[in-house]
């Protein structure tokens, strides 16, 4: 559905992107996940058709933004960072001027109206737009960017500025709107994209860094178990029985709890589980484990990972 | 275009822009029409018009400060540019509503004429002749203005730099007698819109200044259209 081939841009000597690729399939829902400035919007701008890219082309259900902007343009639904709203018209008459805009050729009325209902914006209808809280707004774009059905939206940080029930609800039209729709999304919260997407893309420093789907993508990374533990005895005897183990591959007290017990932290590889060497080893120190966890590494400190290697290597 | 022409409309009359330009031109040109009309006993709008030049200098760049500063501000430019709209559109749109706005505000010569009717035949010719050079000189100096909106930010700096525009345009002929060196003076001369709009008021219709203000205006909604484009490409 979106093909996006080495896309790069420039701005003077600064590479906001560097020769991204990826493509979208019909019906598929896109996580774009990065930290702030690495590259979400710029890219999502490229797609759209706002600014150009320095070279690269954009492919939308087989139309070429470049050649053919028009045709490609009314195939995509976009909701920017900011909402493009006009504060003194009312919410009815912007998505009416939007209609027009946008030479959507659906039953004007009617459409609005079920786009209204859809984002639930259908009390606000003859508000003002400069009246209504954050929250109603961000809705206001998203019910300009649903205007004419089209088969692909593009939603930058949708639910960023919303409340919690606000977000589960954005998140929830998104999964519901990803069965008709091909939807690309930015984020940089992590929980949200896994909650919502089939497949991320983490971007950094105008590349990307990882693209897989959200299942495999915890699973290929995460080749690091985490094991945290409290136990009563001298943490210097404790620490030094946890470095005799195989498999260890760092390991440090995170704090004290109280003079006796300690929690500590120990990274051990995927394929070996330390549990039970840990448990004879603190029996032969004679120090009771009070508590003992090992858990996947999470989807948060995989990106910190991602992100901080490149710019590590970009350095 | 359409859609971006209606919005804009709504827009001057749902803000406060519409009536005070609407007031302010209505007064000024009331004002003149009783010094040079019925202080002076005469039928001829030929010096409401020519003093009413320096008024549309200043009044111009109001209408046109929003268009695109205020968009690129909101980023509401952003809706406008990835809809299925081409720029020319867009820029079209912008242009036609501001020159209607501008039209409006003429209405009120056609007010005057037919009052003047009540007390003796009015040169229509004339009249008309002059009306139609005032939309021309509109014309161009909105789409000039246009053109400073699409460059800048701030609605301020558009109008403040609009006015200045306008008011060196009418300066014009003031350089043409004060400066010394033939060709600059000649050139000057050329582009004077003060020359090209005083033979409207007069009653000429001529070709020459008609293609003049036409094409003004084409050639800086032109550089409308290439500015927003230019910004794509940055």
């Amino acid at each position: 559905m979106i093909e996006v081939k080495n896309l790069t841009k420039r701005y003077g000597d600064i590479k906001a992107l560097d020769d991204i690729s990826f493509t979208v399939d019909t019906g598929e829902v896109l996580g774009f996940l990065g930290p702030n400035g690495a590259g979400k919007s710029t890219t999502m701008n490229i797609i759209t058709g706002y600014i150009s890219s320095t070279s690269g082309t954009v492919t939308v259900d087989g139309s070429e933004i470049l050649e053919n902007p028009r045709e490609t343009k009314s195939k995509i639904g976009y909701l920017p960072e900011i909402p493009p709203l006009y504060p003194e018209m009312t919410v009815r008459k912007y998505l009416e001027f939007m209609f027009d805009l946008k030479k959507v050729k659906l039953p004007k009325k009617e459409h609005i109206e079920e786009i209204m209902r859809l984002v639930r914006i259908s009390d606000m209808a003859d508000r003002l737009i400069k009246n209504l809280s954050k929250g109603y707004r961000q809705r206001v774009g998203f019910g300009q960017a649903l205007l004419g059905n089209p088969p692909v939206l593009i939603l930058d940080e949708p639910t960023v500025g919303l409340d919690p029930k606000q977000i589960i609800e954005v998140r929830k039209l998104i999964r519901s709107l990803g069965k008709k729709h091909t939807v690309i999304f930015s984020s940089h919260v992590l929980s949200e994209i896994s909650a919502t997407c089939d497949r991320i893309i983490v971007i950094s420093e105008g590349r990307i860094v990882a693209d897989s789907k959200t299942d495999e993508l915890s699973k290929a990374l995460a080749d690091t178990q985490k094991l945290s533990l409290t136990a009563e005895g001298s943490p210097s005897e404790v620490l030094g029985e946890i470095k005799k183990i195989p498999g260890v591959k760092k390991y440090m007290k995170v704090r004290e709890l109280n003079e006796k017990t300690a929690l500590y932290s120990v990274e051990y590889s995927n394929d070996c589980d330390i549990r039970r060497e840990v448990f004879s080893a603190m029996v032969r120190i004679n120090s009771p484990i009070l508590e003992m966890k090992s858990g996947n590494e999470s989807l948060e400190d995989m990106f910190l990972k991602l992100t901080q290697g490149t710019e590590k290597g970009g350095r | 275009m359409g859609a971006i022409l209606k919005r804009e409309m709504s827009a001057y009359f749902s803000s406060a822009t519409a009536y005070v330009v609407l007031a302010v031109f209505f007064f000024f040109s009331g004002m003149f029409f009783n010094f040079y009309v019925f202080a002076q006993n005469s039928t001829s709008l030929t010096y409401v018009f020519s003093s009413m030049f320096y008024i549309i200098m200043f009044i111009i760049p109001i209408i046109t400060m929003k268009s695109f500063a205020e968009e690129k501000k909101q980023k509401s430019d952003q809706a406008l540019l990835t809809s299925p709209c081409s720029l020319t559109e867009i820029v079209l749109g912008k242009f036609l509503a501001a020159f209607i706005m501008f039209a409006l505000c003429n209405v009120i010569f056609l007010v005057y004429a037919v009052i003047i009717s009540f007390f003796a035949q009015p040169q229509w010719s004339v009249i008309l002749c002059t009306l139609l050079g005032t939309l021309f000189l509109g014309g161009s100096m909105i789409a000039i203005n246009v053109f400073i909106s699409v460059m800048t930010e701030s609605q301020v700096v558009a109008a403040v730099l609009g006015m200045g525009v306008g008011l060196l345009i009418s300066m014009m002929s003031y350089f043409v007698s004060n400066i010394g060196i033939q060709w600059i003076s000649t050139a000057l001369e050329k582009i004077s819109f003060m020359n090209y709009y005083a033979n409207f008021t007069y009653g000429i219709l001529s070709i020459t200044d008609v293609i003049f203000f036409l094409s003004v205006t084409a050639l800086f909604l032109f550089f409308t259209v290439r500015a927003l484009e230019k910004r794509r490409w940055s």
